[in-house]
This record gives C-alpha cells, sequence and structure tokens, in this order.
C-alpha cells in the first residue's frame, strides 16, 4: 500500500522537527566554541585589544565593557541573552554597533555567494550531466580535466589571473569595487569555480549510477527517446545526492568569500572579519564567525529537508 | 590466538603491489606522482637547487621580467623568485605535514574511541564533531587566528584543529565497520583490554583509509595554508611562502605581472598533483569506484 498525501506530510513534519532538535545543541556548542575562544586569547583580551599604549583606565574600561570582570558562567549567560536581542557587542575599532557593522556589508557577500552558487549549479550539473551521458567521449575527458583545475585552482590567485586577463589586459571588466552588475561577475566566477567543478564531478559520477539502474533499462526497452529517458527518468534520481553537495557548497563559499573579496575589494562580510582580525576586533570577529556558522547550519537544514522531500526513504529512518 | 590473529591482518605484498599496478595504469594519477616527487624532491634539496639566495634583495632590480639569469624574474624587493618558490616547497611541505599530524594524532583516536564505545561516548563526540563542521571551509581556521595571533606556526595549529573532525568521521566509519568482526570479538574473548583492542586491532585496521585521505588532504591543507599567507595572517616575511608571495606580487599586478603569477601557478600545479595522485590512489585501492 503506498502512504497517502497526509501521512507523507506528517512523515515530514516530523523529520523536520527532528532535524531542528539535532540543530538546537550544535548552534549552542557553535556559540560555546567562539566564546571560550574570544575569552582564551593569549594574555587578558582586554589589555590585547586597548593595544600597547593604553593607559590602566581604558583598559579597565575595555574590560567592564565586554563584562570580563564577571564570572565565566554569568558571561556566557549575558552572551547569549544578549545574542537574543540581536546584540552582538560593539566594534573596539570604529565603536559602532557590530550588528550594523554586519549588516551594512551582509547584503554584498549575499549577492556574490548568491551570484556563484548559481553559476556553479548551472554550469556544473549541465556539464556533469553531458560528461556522464557521453562517458569516455572527448567532452568528458576535457571537461573532467577542467573540473580537476578548478578543484585545485587557490581562489585567489584565480581571482587575480582573471582580472589580469578581463580587466587589465582586456579592459572588459573593472577590476576592483561593488558599483555595478559588471563588478559582480569576475568576483563570482572566482568564487563559483572550485564549487563548479565539485558539482559537475558529483554529477557526472551520480548520473553514471543511475543510468546503469533497471528502470533506465525498462524505459529504453519500452522506446523511450534518450533525451526523455534522461531527462525525465535518469535526471531526478541522480540530481538528488548532487542537492546535497549543493548544500555543502554553500559553506565552502563562505569560507571563500573572505578570499575573493579581498582580492576584488568587494565590500562584504568576508572583507570585514580579516580587518577585523588584523585590528584585533574580537566583537566584530566573533560577530561575523557567528553569523557565518548560523547561516551554514541553516542551509543545511534546508537541504536536509530538501533532501528528504526528494528521497522518501530517508524520511522513514 | 593472538599470533594467527596478528598475522592474519598483516598487509599483503602482492596486493600493494596490485595497488601500484593499478596505479601505474592510469596516466593522471602518474602525472600526479611525478609532480608530488618534483614537489617533495624541490622541498628537500632547496638550498642546492635554488640558483641565488632567497632573501638576498637588489632594490636596483625591482620588479625585473624574467630573464636568463632570472628565469622567473624579481619581486618587489628585487629578490629572485624562482630561488623562493623553491624555498616556498619547503614551507608548504611543513605546513601540510604538520597540519595532517594534528588532525590524524587528535582526530583519528576521537572517531575511534566514539564508535568502539558507542552510546552517550558516540553521541558526546559527534555533537563536538558536528559543532566544529559548522564552522564553514577556512572559517574555523581564520577564527583560531584571530585568536592565537598570525605567524606561522600558529596557521599549522589553526588548520590542523580544523581538520580534526574529518578525520574524527573517517576512523569513526572504518572502526564501525570493522568493530564487529570475528578478528576483534575473538580478542575480546581471550580477555584483551578494551585499551589493547583499540591500539592493536582498531588503530592499525582503520589507518589505510586515513593515510589515503591524508594524500588527498595536502592539497587543502596547501590551499587553506596559502590562504591565510595570501590574507597576511601568515609567516613574517621575508620568509618566502607562497601565499605570501602571491599577496606581495598582488599590488604590482598591473606593472609586474610575474611577481603574483609564480608563486600562485606553484600553489596551483602542487595542488593539481596531490589531487592527481588521490584520485588515482583511491580508485587504485577501491576498484569499485571506478565506473
Amino acid at each position: 500500500m503506498t502512504p497517502g498525501p497526509l501521512f507523507l506530510i506528517f512523515m515530514t513534519g516530523q523529520y523536520i522537527i527532528r532535524r531542528l532538535l539535532i540543530m538546537l545543541p550544535v548552534l549552542l556548542g557553535v556559540s560555546l566554541i567562539i566564546f571560550i575562544m574570544v575569552r582564551i586569547i593569549p594574555g587578558d583580551p582586554s589589555m590585547v585589544m586597548a593595544g600597547p599604549h593604553a593607559t590602566k583606565d581604558q583598559v579597565e574600561q575595555i574590560r567592564t565593557q565586554l563584562g570580563l570582570d564577571r564570572h565565566p558562567v554569568t558571561q556566557y549567560f549575558i552572551f547569549i541573552g544578549n545574542l537574543f536581542r540581536g546584540d552582538l557587542g560593539t566594534s573596539t575599532r570604529t565603536s559602532l554597533p557590530v550588528t550594523r557593522e554586519i549588516m551594512a556589508r551582509l547584503p554584498n557577500t549575499l549577492l556574490l555567494a548568491l551570484a556563484s552558487i548559481l553559476i556553479a549549479t548551472v554550469l556544473g550539473v549541465l556539464t556533469g550531466i553531458i560528461a556522464g551521458v557521453k562517458q569516455n567521449s572527448k567532452f568528458d575527458y576535457l571537461s573532467m580535466l577542467v573540473a580537476l583545475f578548478g578543484l585545485s585552482m587557490p581562489v585567489f590567485w584565480l581571482g587575480l589571473m582573471l582580472m589580469l586577463l578581463f580587466s587589465i589586459h582586456l579592459g572588459w571588466l573593472p577590476a576592483v569595487g561593488a558599483e555595478s552588475f559588471k563588478h559582480l561577475i569576475l568576483p563570482a566566477i572566482t568564487l563559483g569555480a572550485n564549487s563548479m567543478a565539485i558539482i559537475a564531478r558529483m554529477t557526472r559520477s551520480s548520473m553514471l549510477e543511475v543510468i546503469r539502474l533497471d528502470y533506465i533499462r525498462t524505459a529504453r526497452a519500452k522506446g523511450l527517446k534518450e533525451k526523455l529517458v534522461i531527462s525525465r527518468h535518469a535526471l531526478k534520481n541522480a540530481l538528488i545526492p548532487v542537492v546535497t553537495v549543493i548544500g555543502l557548497q554553500t559553506g565552502t563559499l563562505l569560507g571563500g568569500a573572505v578570499l575573493t573579496e579581498i582580492v576584488f575589494a568587494w565590500p562584504g562580510v568576508g572583507r570585514l572579519l580579516v580587518e577585523a582580525i588584523l585590528a584585533r576586533d574580537y566583537p566584530v570577529v566573533q560577530g561575523v564567525v557567528l553569523l557565518v556558522a548560523t547561516m551554514f547550519i541553516f542551509v543545511n537544514l534546508v537541504v536536509d529537508i530538501l533532501y528528504a522531500y526528494l528521497d522518501p526513504r530517508i524520511r522513514y529512518q | 590466538m593472538e599470533e594467527i590473529i596478528d598475522k592474519a591482518e598483516k598487509p599483503k605484498w602482492s596486493q600493494t603491489r596490485e595497488v601500484f599496478n593499478r596505479l601505474s595504469k592510469r596516466i593522471t594519477a602518474m602525472i600526479g606522482l611525478v609532480i608530488v616527487l618534483i614537489f617533495l624532491v624541490s622541498a628537500i634539496f632547496a638550498p642546492f637547487l635554488a640558483p641565488y639566495d632567497p632573501l638576498e634583495h637588489s632594490l636596483g632590480h625591482m620588479l625585473a621580467k624574467p630573464s636568463w639569469d632570472y628565469p622567473l624574474g624579481r619581486d618587489e624587493l628585487g629578490r629572485c623568485i624562482l630561488s623562493r618558490v623553491i624555498y616556498g616547497a619547503r614551507i608548504s611541505l611543513l605546513i601540510g605535514t604538520m597540519v595532517i599530524s594534528i588532525g590524524v594524532l587528535l582526530g583519528a583516536p576521537l572517531g575511534i574511541i566514539s564508535a568502539y564505545y558507542g552510546g552517550k561516548v558516540d553521541f558526546i563526540i559527534q555533537r563536538f564533531v558536528d559543532t566544529m563542521l559548522a564552522f564553514p571551509g577556512i572559517l574555523l581556521a581564520l577564527t583560531l587566528i584571530a585568536m592565537l595571533g598570525v605567524g606561522l606556526a600558529n596557521v599549522m595549529i589553526a588548520v590542523g584543529i580544523s581538520t580534526i573532525p574529518i578525520y574524527a568521521r573517517l576512523a569513526r566509519s572504518s572502526v564501525l565497520a570493522i568493530k564487529s568482526r570475528q578478528f576483534v570479538e575473538a580478542s575480546r574473548s581471550i580477555g584483551a583490554s578494551n585499551f589493547k583492542i583499540i591500539l592493536r586491532h582498531l588503530l592499525p585496521n582503520s589507518l589505510s583509509p586515513i593515510i589515503v585521505q591524508s594524500t588527498l588532504h595536502m592539497a587543502t591543507a596547501i590551499l587553506w595554508a596559502a590562504g591565510l599567507g595570501f590574507l597576511g595572517l601568515g609567516i613574517n616575511p621575508p620568509t618566502p611562502e607562497w601565499g605570501a608571495m602571491l599577496n606581495g606580487g598582488r599590488l604590482y599586478i598591473r606593472v609586474a605581472y610575474h611577481v603574483a603569477t609564480f608563486p600562485g601557478l606553484m600553489i596551483f600545479i602542487t595542488v593539481l598533483g596531490f589531487n592527481l595522485l588521490g584520485d588515482g590512489l583511491r580508485d587504485a585501492l577501491d576498484p569499485r569506484l571506478k565506473t
């Protein structure tokens, strides 16, 4: 007997709740790790933050400002409480609220990441399908070689080389900044290249696996055109594992954004993080890391749910 | 009994030879092997191979273009880029080896304990691993650098720690696969302690997937470390490190492309070599994966 639609919705709902429950300790763990890390900085954090020329009063002021004069457990609860109110503290570099600093840069990073994942997914999946369907063809060899190149390319070097070619030599695209759509093209390709390679490889191997299954043979045997066999039957199952890879890639993208943003002077969260690290601006470091990790956890949650939706076997486990 | 069990576990030489035979048939894997060997040779014999002192600067020849005497040109301080690139292999090799050592030495025991004891221990360790994996890509390493401060040792520690969850996962899954096998059961039935079972049976048997993964991971370790160097968070100048060299050359890209191009090319080729070799090794060890 096949399960009815109501039962399916119920199972998916249960699955989502279970996934949410697993996520909670991870989120708490992340906040705890970041909390502890900022407080085990060798030496006194407030002294480090105040800099070598600070007076005793200034150090004391930072200490109170950070709440470092209280018991660590109290500090953690205050930290969590503030988090829920969206208060991430004040930047020691600019004296602005960390939330405001991040919010000013976040849209840029999201735009960059979204454009990259879009390019990576569309081109990666297309390449993977063609390479898989035409296994051992010239296209297969060539595209997989290019994919291997993409996998081994340091993001920052690829960015510089693209800039050298398209901005400096050909003059087609702007090298740095974020003023227009044209400014987005090079950073998005740079950041997406690595993921594109991984997605293409994954799609190809997944395609190869599915194409050998009995139901595909059946579809061919009943006289369906090869195009229909691939697009209607094979693709649907072949893309399931690819969804997970795309989800994992958003993590790599968020990390790689740091390097890409530096190369192209893209005013995003990644550049903010590097600037904060170099200036020892711990509240900003803490805020950015917390935000990016939380975003990554949520993306993975969405991917898991999508995965369960696409592959009913997952829900029943 | 113990001896019989031990004998049964010894890897067979014929198996190793077969793996190598399969590996040698793949041209891409062989290219990878050659690249890795060249990388190792230049790292180890850098003082004999480098034509000039990598630190000797000459402000009169700043950003000089490639020439017969200086095949890759000179950098922003007039230093020989070829010599610096060769010496840079040392730093990359050092970082790669240290990162993987930290990852394996801390991660593998964690995974083995997690799988062997199961239950609550497994649950707690796995949540810890999940938490570490919640920091995407290079972010955990960046955070650790922010806390530890910049420098070569801190880069190795930071990247090393961020690889712990990968090895913990890997060791866990390979122990799960063998922990109910007969030789483990046999060992337990003759009264071997948990510690002894882990050390004598589980550790050696879960090592081979970890070794393969390490080869593949050299590529990532080198990439990440170069990335941190590029961000100015790595080794202090003037020590030649590929990422830092690239960062130095970045500012002059409009007038002297070679300063940033060649160190990056070195990172690319080395990482490609490890990826090709790793791909080949994986296929050679597990022919089922080769479709």
